[in-house]
């Protein structure tokens, strides 16, 4: 069992626990994810190594409650444990010193860029970081991806705080500013706006780096779930990535797949919140 | 004396069983393994022994049967197989043992697997309290990397001997292929439990949720205090057909169908949160048990129709003909000599049917098998919401990418020597589908147990 240290609310739907995993915590490094399972009956879901503590044996994880399994998961508190962990899983991040590289991240996806800005940093990068969310009750982190950042963006979607528009917008910009100036671009967060990410990056020719996120059971490269096209070959993101050429993945196939159990996630959800007393009328006699 | 046939052993009836993951065979009543016991002629030259890879004695433990005292037959087992609950049911005996039976020559073998079944199950019935076995700890510690078949047998023999075991597994319970690939219906995941149960009480630590390769590595293991390592990591590695639109939704490998459906027990959703696809129009692409064990399990999902599309004809397929009667029986249609050349989904990348060509058998191949050659002009098309890609496996490379000096072949097999499971590397043993490739339970036992043996002798002539 692998116990929760600390719990801290980031947003009202983003949470952050600290878990005492110390064969991890030796190995982590950024960009590498964790598979954990939750209770008895739970699914295996990937959540990215936010960040870890070799000496003391922990790792941090950050997750958006989205459905199912991470909605349980937002139940337990510090002093908890959760059932299942395993990691670090993936191939860590590609990190050199590339001279100027720009990180952006959308919504939970900040603590995932956390740990990249940090190695990038220390590897002697100059790190600009946008970070953007829905609105200004979204946003953490800023302190902390700041220290590791010579330059920070925030956007959200609604002007609350800092730019009002999209992390595409000010990507573009700087790309149109220093044009070849900037080696790299590392975009995580949800598909879409890696997707869009990719799309802005694309005609001034920067290489930009994704970290794929499709669905996965074994993390380890048995299953093939986790396929993804990348340059017209089949990749498993769990073993191959889960970083990739955003230039070249095959988008709309990692988007349709992501979707295929919509319904039936849907389904398990409501059942889960009519047991907790929430119930509506088609989950009850569904 | 009366000749007595062979009997029997009891199944669910086909269309029962067609919707529940029960257990199909229902297994052998006192009476009637006392029947079947008596059948066997106890040969001298015990000719069905030098069919078990593990080698039981197989007319031993069958007299004490036929003289009722089970627990004897069951010690007879224990001697040599650590797992009979499970070889009894997924051996594929007609190969094996069976295959060597005096009986066989004229008429139908002894059914040694269903009688090592029977005792088995009467042993977990009747629990004996396990005779402590006198144990002179060694000192030694062994890591075993793996928890299948290989690794279970590999680490019970060693803590038999003596030596402090610690068996690292990547997944969240023990137990390999016997867990997320062989369906509940063949293999009640209890009795993979109990046996694990028994492994554990030898004092062997079972470590979960442990990559290796991704924690400590095969090296490392060796530079922090273990002794030797065996490596009984199976062969993972789904192989897909490489056909366009095999990536849409509704595509599987076998493994990942298997896995939501046998380990994450998705058959139970919503109960268990891991959900898998249910189709109306299944097909399973391949030939094998692992195809026959898909294109069940979809049946046991509810799917409306599911079909099995093979390449070659009826008599090429490698699935156990046992295996093929039940898919049979149960309403599982069989589509021979049909090849498919790609997936078409709609617009919203969705599966909606399957590109096939019809074959032909031509001269035989390196396999000694009727190679399928495309027929002209014979496109069509199959309806299908959900395909399961059944083509076999190879060893995850991993392992092989992360320790040093470990040789593989170009399959990605480890090299080891077949006698004593020694790999190009010193102090690293493997045995099981990682040597092999995907084979049997047995045989991967059968090898555990041969490299134990070596490893036994490494550890005492060091000391
Ligand atoms: C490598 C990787 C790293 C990730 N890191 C983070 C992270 O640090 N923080 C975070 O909040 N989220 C992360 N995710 C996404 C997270 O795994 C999903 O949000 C979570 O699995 C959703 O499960 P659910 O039951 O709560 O929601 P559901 O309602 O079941 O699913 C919502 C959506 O999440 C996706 N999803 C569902 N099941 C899985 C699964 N088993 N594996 C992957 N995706 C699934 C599907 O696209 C689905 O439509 C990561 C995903 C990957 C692949
Ligand atoms: C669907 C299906 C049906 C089958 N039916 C039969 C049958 O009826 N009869 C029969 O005899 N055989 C059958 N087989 C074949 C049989 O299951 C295998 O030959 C046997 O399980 C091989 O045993 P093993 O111990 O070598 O490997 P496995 O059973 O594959 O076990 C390997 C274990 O190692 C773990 N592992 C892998 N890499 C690592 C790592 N880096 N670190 C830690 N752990 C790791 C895996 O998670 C797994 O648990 C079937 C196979 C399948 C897939
Ligand atoms: S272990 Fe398998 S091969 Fe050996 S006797 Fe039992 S059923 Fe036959
Ligand atoms: S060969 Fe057949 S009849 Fe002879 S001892 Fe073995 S099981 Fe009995
Ligand atoms: S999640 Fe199973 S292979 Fe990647």
């Amino acid at each position: 069992m692998y116990e929760i240290l600390e719990r801290q609310d980031l947003t009202p739907i983003i949470h952050m626990f600290k878990i005492r995993a110390p064969a991890i915590a030796s190995k982590a490094q950024a960009g590498q994810f964790i598979i954990l399972r939750q209770g008895e009956n739970g699914e295996r879901i990937p959540l990215t190594l936010a960040d870890w503590d070799s000496i003391k044996g922990t790792v941090t994880v950050v997750f958006m409650e989205v459905g199912l399994s991470t909605m349980k998961l937002a139940a337990l508190k510090a002093g908890d444990c959760i059932t299942d962990f395993a990691g670090p899983l993936g191939l860590p991040t590609h990190i050199e010193n590339f001279g100027t590289v720009i990180c952006v991240a959308g919504g939970f996806a900040v603590a995932t860029i956390m740990p990249i800005a940090r190695a990038l940093k220390l590897a002697g990068n100059r790190v600009i970081t946008i970070m953007g969310a829905r609105s200004r009750s979204l946003l953490f982190w800023e302190q902390e991806v700041g220290r590791y950042s010579d330059e920070l963006i925030v956007t959200t979607d609604d002007g609350s705080s800092g730019r009002k528009g999209l992390v595409t917008e000010p990507l573009r910009d700087i790309l149109a500013a220093e044009g070849n100036g900037v080696a790299r671009v590392i975009a995580i967060g949800p598909t879409i706006m890696m997707k869009f990410s990719a799309k802005t990056t694309e005609p001034f020719g920067v290489k930009t780096i994704v970290s794929l996120n499709p669905i996965m059971v074994d993390g380890t490269g048995m299953c093939g779930c986790c396929r993804v096209t990348v340059g017209g070959a089949t990749r498993f993101a769990c073993v191959d990535g889960p970083d990739f050429d955003g230039h070249h993945v095959d988008w709309d196939e990692l988007m349709a797949r992501q979707r295929t159990y919509l319904e039936q996630e849907a389904r398990s959800m409501e059942l889960w919140k009519c047991q907790r007393g929430g119930c509506t009328q088609e989950a009850q006699h569904g | 004396m009366a000749k007595v046939d062979r009997m029997d052993m009891p199944r669910q009836l086909a269309e029962a069983r067609a919707k529940n993951f029960d257990e199909v065979a229902l297994g052998y009543t006192p009476q009637m393994a006392a029947s079947e016991a008596g059948r066997c002629l106890n040969c001298i030259k015990k000719y069905c022994v030098s069919g078990c890879p593990v080698g039981i004695d197989i007319p031993g433990f069958i007299s004490a049967l036929r003289e009722n005292d089970i627990k004897r037959a069951s010690r007879v087992l224990k001697e040599k197989n650590a797992l009979p609950g499970i070889c009894g049911r997924v051996c594929p005996q007609e190969t094996q043992c069976e295959a060597y039976c005096l009986l066989g020559k004229k008429g139908e073998p002894v059914a040694i697997g269903r009688l090592e079944r029977f005792v088995a199950d009467w042993e977990s019935n009747n629990p004996s309290p396990e005779q402590p076995i006198a144990i002179t700890p060694s000192g030694k510690k062994v890591a075993v990397v793996g928890s299948g078949p290989a690794g279970l047998t590999c680490a019970a023999e060693l803590a038999r001997l003596g030596h402090k075991v610690t068996v690292f597994e990547a997944l969240h319970v023990a137990g390999g292929v016997l867990l997320y690939g062989i369906p509940e219906f063949r293999l009640p995941k209890t009795i993979v439990g109990r046996e694990v149960q028994y492994i554990s009480s030898l004092g062997v630590e079972i470590r979960l949720n442990s990559v290796i390769g991704k924690i400590d590595n095969v090296d490392e293991l060796l530079s922090s205090g273990y002794d030797a390592v065996f490596l009984g990591t199976g062969a993972g590695l789904p192989i897909f057909l490489g056909v366009p639109g095999e990536n849409l939704s509704g595509v599987y490998s076998a493994n990942e169908f298997l896995t939501r459906v046998n380990l994450m027990k998705a058959y139970r959703f919503p109960e268990f949160d891991t959900p898998v696809k249910i189709g109306k129009k299944v097909l399973v692409i391949g030939g094998g048990n692992v195809a026959m064990d898909a294109a069940r399990c979809a049946l046991r999902m509810g799917a409306e129709e599911v079909s099995i599309v093979y390449r070659r004809s009826e008599a090429e397929m490698p699935a156990r003909r046992e295996e093929v009667e039940n898919a049979k029986e149960e309403g599982i249609k069989f589509r021979f000599l049909t090849s498919p050349k790609s997936f078409t989904g709609d617009p919203k990348r969705q599966l909606t049917g399957m590109e096939c060509q019809e074959m032909e058998l031509g001269e035989p191949d390196s396999t000694g098998r009727r190679r399928p050659l495309p027929k002209p002009d014979s496109d069509f098309i199959l309806e299908t919401d959900v395909a399961v890609v059944a083509l076999g496996t190879t060893p995850n490379p991993l392992i092989a990418q992360t320790t040093s000096g470990l040789e593989v072949t170009r399959h990605g097999t480890v090299i080891a020597d077949e006698m004593t499971g020694r790999t190009k590397k010193l102090g690293v043993w493997a045995g099981g589908d990682v040597v092999t490739g995907s084979a049997t339970v047995i045989s991967a036992m059968g090898a555990a147990k041969r490299a134990a043996a070596d490893i036994n002798d490494f550890l005492r002539r060091e000391s």
